[in-house]
């Protein structure tokens, strides 16, 4: 077999949607490889088309451009040997626990007694016996995720997807259905040849993978790859975990470039214009709060993380806006606040809300508006037409996301106003 | 497909499945249009070409129809009943058929969602009831007398039950949420694995609750085919409908009172036995994540459940059949189907696309020559009719409005009082005011201007039901923080109406006048033009047109006036009702 090792291949896949004359690139030159025996993880923020990426790999999606190859051999429609553990589970409401995990089998033609057999086998394993004839609605987060794993393992697949299937689930039963998978798959008791999951969690793919393939977004790319040499169990508190928790963090905040590559262009105008993380202001004040506390005001941020008990998505969000605003630089996984920033954490209610408005004054974004509403009839403009220009820089769902944004944090700041009633937004 | 999808994200939220079911019960699903488009003028054109095609036939239908001779005597009334049963199941189940069919064909090809979705949409809100005469008639042209009457109520009832259920359908094939998709698409299920166990079970609360609506509303129509009478022709049916007529017009209280038990008999126990056990079992389809508070009770599926007979039958025989045809069908449908593949470009559709189009405008043509010869005074009499049946379906909504705001709000705050009265209420609502039509008409065709009162009387018993349940609904779904507060503060009476109660009906009064005005207008074809006790009253109206139309065959008057009540009725639903709806959506929606 001319598999050269690897039981999964992507070779520059780029996936791009079109929407009128506008396209929009969600990966750009993916290259990838999954050996046999190898737990990958694909880590990003969201938007990074992590899980476009895997629906490619399974064959539920056909990329734009480039190639898969599943054991040397072109994937034609969805692959057979793979499967998927969703994020939302993905469990019929309407079968019991057995019945769904039963499904996948009678899909593949496995005859009636057989399959309960081994329905019955993998529910015991996962640690599900006894609940084989409940519903999926009476079953915990944890346990109907056990549901998702039984239901993918029954099929043996070669290769299992994982798509961010601990973070709809509470912290400690994510903490314990980890644990098991590992241990199920580091002792070999599933036949499964490989493991790719996806995830936005820093410290989960430290925690599991054999290697991270790191990716960001705008377009959505590769941007870097490590391998995580440490022996299973992980320790989480151990020097070497953190230090690579750590340096994930760098690869994933970046450093704080000068002000006019970090603010981008303006819409309409050439240059990658950048987009605004959906946060809300009291994440960002909280945030600068608490490093305004940390000696020399900065921090590492895998340690605000915990702090805040926020993950490190969210997390990376929020310090990417206190960037953009120039209240924080980043480098080397660490967050300092610049003197702006402090006098923000310590400032009151209206004088933040000042120093606030005159920040985003600068952004290239709220620029861009500012002066269309300058030139606009009575300084007003319809939410319908600011979305459509909008819409041609950004798919529509983004760009109903920035123009939120740019609404929740020009209403803070008091700089631009929107009325619900009459759709209209104008200035304060 | 896929581009769909990846921009709506995989967070779609989806409304609390809990209110929006509460609201489905009562309320069609107005998709939201943008006035007209080409696809409305080209339903419109072909809504026009087979009314002709109908009108055309019905030239040569027969002169004179002969009615079945209606027994009085109670113990007919069980025959009668089978009869009218039989009737609606067999619309229904063509019914559920074509909405399996024409929903999943919408729903899963781009092109023939453009046609399809339209054609849906003002078929809705198409007055079903102004067809009968034209399908009555044309159908009579070419089969026998009888068969044709039968033929003709099945299709009316079907037109009348179906579309809503398509729509629901519909919108849950486009909603399954795209996780259990791609499980199925994952887990490689065929077509038939996919149907059984995710889309029929994701559509079967909405589809059930659709089906119950239709069902309830096929009555109202089933009745109206029963007793329908013109002229020389007799169309009416043996059922139920055509017995309590007959009891009417021979003035027989006692039969009256028969008539009505059995029909009421009849809806409780079909709704006791058939769709509550069916709303029972169907809770298991629920998507929500929790167990939820009050599922749907129904005492005898609990007493089916508990059988033993049924369990063996179920263990012995079913559970083995199902297996048996999982097993075949998932064999011979082989592999699954990969993603939707692009496929040639449909030669034959288009083929067929164009002799349908050409078809179209021949019949077109046709259709404006008929219309031509209509003479203006015609028209001029249409007009008036028109507006004549406007002012009746606005009084009874008026009238109806007035009684049931206060009356839906005193229910509706007052969680005691809805405990009693809920139930009664909804058997008065079971019963189809067309069935009680000649009853009103016994009481009510004395009284100086009778017929008009009738009428008006008709439109208020097929309409006032939609509103009270609704303001019912919309009244106990006021926050009772909301209600609290506005009592902290001390808003006066009158005050408290203004800014809480009136605000937050107002989406579920615009609901219910939707379906409201729409029963009116259908009701306007029974009710302004009766054949009574063996007279002849008639009232201005379009309705009185259409049937005096029919009367003498005077088939282009008869096409000219169904024509013009489709589009008034459109016009007025897109220009009025879907504007406020739109409104009460976007403002006042309390989620």
């Amino acid at each position: 077999m001319p598999t050269n090792g690897y039981l999964l291949e992507v070779r520059y896949v780029q996936q791009i949607y079109r929407t009128g004359s506008r396209q929009f690139v969600a990966l750009q030159d993916v290259n990838l490889a999954v050996r046999e025996g190898e737990f990958l993880c694909l880590l990003g923020p969201s938007g990074c088309g992590k899980s476009t990426l895997l629906r490619i790999v399974t064959g539920l999606q056909r990329p734009t451009e480039g190639i898969v190859l599943y054991r040397g051999q072109p994937l034609r429609g969805v692959n057979p040997h793979a499967t998927i553990v969703f994020q939302t589970f993905a469990l019929f409401p309407w079968l019991t626990v057995i019945e769904n995990v039963e499904v996948a089998l009678k899909a593949r033609g496995v005859p009636p007694k057989l399959r309960t057999a081994r329905a019955l086998d993998l529910l015991d394993r996962v640690g599900l016996d006894g609940f084989e004839i409940a519903y999926p609605r009476e079953l915990s987060g944890g346990m109907r995720q056990k549901v998702g794993f039984a239901r993918a393992m029954a099929v043996e697949p070669e290769l299992l997807c994982l798509d961010e299937p601990f973070s709809a689930l509470d912290v400690l039963s994510a903490e314990a259905l980890r644990g098991e998978l590992l241990e199920l798959w580091t002792e070999g008791k599933i036949p499964t040849q490989a493991i790719l999951m996806v995830t936005h969690n820093i410290e989960e793919a430290v925690f599991m993978a054999d290697r991270i393939v790191v990716m960001e977004k705008d377009p959505g790319r590769v941007v870097a790859e490590m391998t995580v040499d440490l022996p299973h169990p992980r320790q989480r508190r151990s020097p070497e975990f953190l230090e690579q928790v750590d340096k994930v963090y760098s690869l994933l905040a970046g450093q704080t470039q000068p002000e006019y590559v970090e603010l981008g262009a303006a819409p309409g105008e050439p240059g990658r214009i950048r987009a605004l993380p959906p946060i809300t202001i009291n994440g960002l004040a909280g945030l600068l709060e608490h490093v305004a506390e940390m000696p020399d005001r900065r921090h590492d941020l895998y340690r605000l993380a915990k702090e805040l008990s926020v993950d490190s998505n969210h997390l990376l969000q929020v310090t990417e806006v206190a960037e953009l605003l120039g209240f924080a630089t980043l480098g080397s996984g660490d967050i300092a606040l610049t003197p702006l920033g402090e006098t923000f954490a310590e400032a009151s209610i209206l004088a933040r809300k000042e120093i606030f408005a005159t920040r985003i004054r600068r952004l290239p974004m709220f620029r861009w508006l500012l002066s269309l509403l300058n030139v606009a009839e009575n300084r007003r403009l319809k939410w319908d037409v600011v979305l459509r220009a909008l819409e041609l820089e950004f798919p529509p769902d983004e760009a109903k996301q920035q123009l939120e944004t740019i609404v929740n944090w020009g209403r803070y700041a008091e700089v631009i106003a929107y009325d619900d009633a009459t759709e209209t937004l104008f200035l304060e | 497909m896929a581009l769909r999808e990846s921009f709506a994200g995989p967070e779609r939220p989806r409304p609390e499945e809990k209110a929006s079911r509460r609201r489905l019960i009562f309320r069609v699903e107005q998709p939201f249009g943008r006035g007209f488009s080409i696809g409305d003028v080209v339903v419109m054109i072909g809504l026009a070409v087979l009314i002709y095609v109908g009108a055309r036939l019905a030239l040569r239908a027969p002169e004179m129809v002969e009615g079945p001779t209606i027994s009085l005597s109670p113990r007919m009334l069980p025959y009668y009943a089978l009869r009218s049963i039989g009737r609606m199941a067999a619309a229904y189940t063509l019914s559920l058929f074509f909405t399996l069919v024409y929903g999943r064909l919408a729903a899963y090809n781009r092109r023939a969602e453009r046609v399809l979705m339209p054609l849906l949409d003002v078929l809705q809100s198409v007055p079903i009831l102004s067809f009968l005469p034209v399908v009555l008639l044309s159908l009579s042209a070419i089969l026998p007398e009888r068969t044709a009457a039968e033929l003709a109520s099945i299709v009316l009832i079907f037109t009348s039950q179906v579309w809503n259920m398509t729509f629901a359908w519909y919108q849950s094939l486009t909603t399954i949420p795209v996780e259990l998709r791609e499980a199925s698409a994952i887990f490689r299920f065929n077509g038939w694995l996919r149907f059984k166990v995710l889309e029929l079970p994701f559509a079967a609360i909405s589809l059930l609750w659709n089906s119950m609506m239709s069902w309830a509303g096929g009555w109202f129509f089933l009745m109206a085919a029963e007793i329908f009478t013109v002229g020389q022709r007799d169309f009416r049916l043996p059922g139920l409908g055509a017995y309590l007529q007959e009891a009417a017009s021979q003035g027989d209280t006692r039969a009256i009172l028969w008539g009505i038990g059995a029909m009421v008999l009849v809806i409780v126990a079909l709704d006791q036995l058939v769709w509550r056990p069916l709303l029972a079992w169907a809770d298991r389809f629920k998507l929500e994540t929790v167990e939820g508070e009050n599922p749907p009770k129904s005492w005898f599926y609990d007493l089916l459940q508990n059988s033993r007979l049924l369990e063996q039958v179920s263990e012995k025989v079913w559970q083995p059949l199902n297996e048996r045809v999982d097993t075949w069908l998932i064999r011979r449908a082989g592999a699954p189907e990969g993603t939707k593949g692009k496929g040639n470009p449909p030669y034959l559709l288009y083929a067929a696309g164009l002799i349908v189009g050409l078809g179209m405008a021949y019949g077109g043509f046709r259709t404006a020559l008929m219309l031509l010869s209509v003479p203006a005074s015609q028209w001029g009499e249409i007009g008036l009719g028109v507006l004549a049946t406007l002012l009746r379906v606005s009084t009874s909504l008026l009238i109806a409005l007035a009684w049931t705001i206060p009356v839906g709000v005193a229910i509706g705050t007052n969680p005691r009082a809805a405990n009693y009265l809920q139930p009664i209420v909804q058997v008065a609502a079971s019963i189809p005011a067309t069935a009680l039509f000649p009853v009103f008409l016994l009481l009510i065709i004395g009284l100086p201007g009778g017929l008009n009162i009738a009428a008006v009387v008709l439109m208020l018993t097929g309409t006032q039901w939609y509103l009270l349940f609704n303001i019912i609904a919309g009244a106990s779904a006021i926050p009772q923080d909301l209600k609290y507060t506005s009592a902290l503060i001390g808003l006066s009476r009158w005050k408290r109406w203004q800014t809480l109660i009136l605000p937050s009906l107002f989406p579920y009064i615009i609901t219910g006048a939707i379906t409201a005005s729409g029963g009116a207008w259908n009701a306007s074809i029974v009710a302004e033009h009766v054949e009574f006790g063996g007279q002849t009253l008639f009232t201005v109206g379009i309705g009185a047109l259409i049937a005096r139309a029919t009367a003498t065959g005077d088939y282009p008057l008869l096409l000219a006036a169904t024509l013009t009540m489709v589009l008034a009725v459109i016009l007025i639903n897109r220009t009025l009702w879907r504007r406020l709806y739109r409104l009460a959506e976007e403002r006042y929606r309390m989620e």
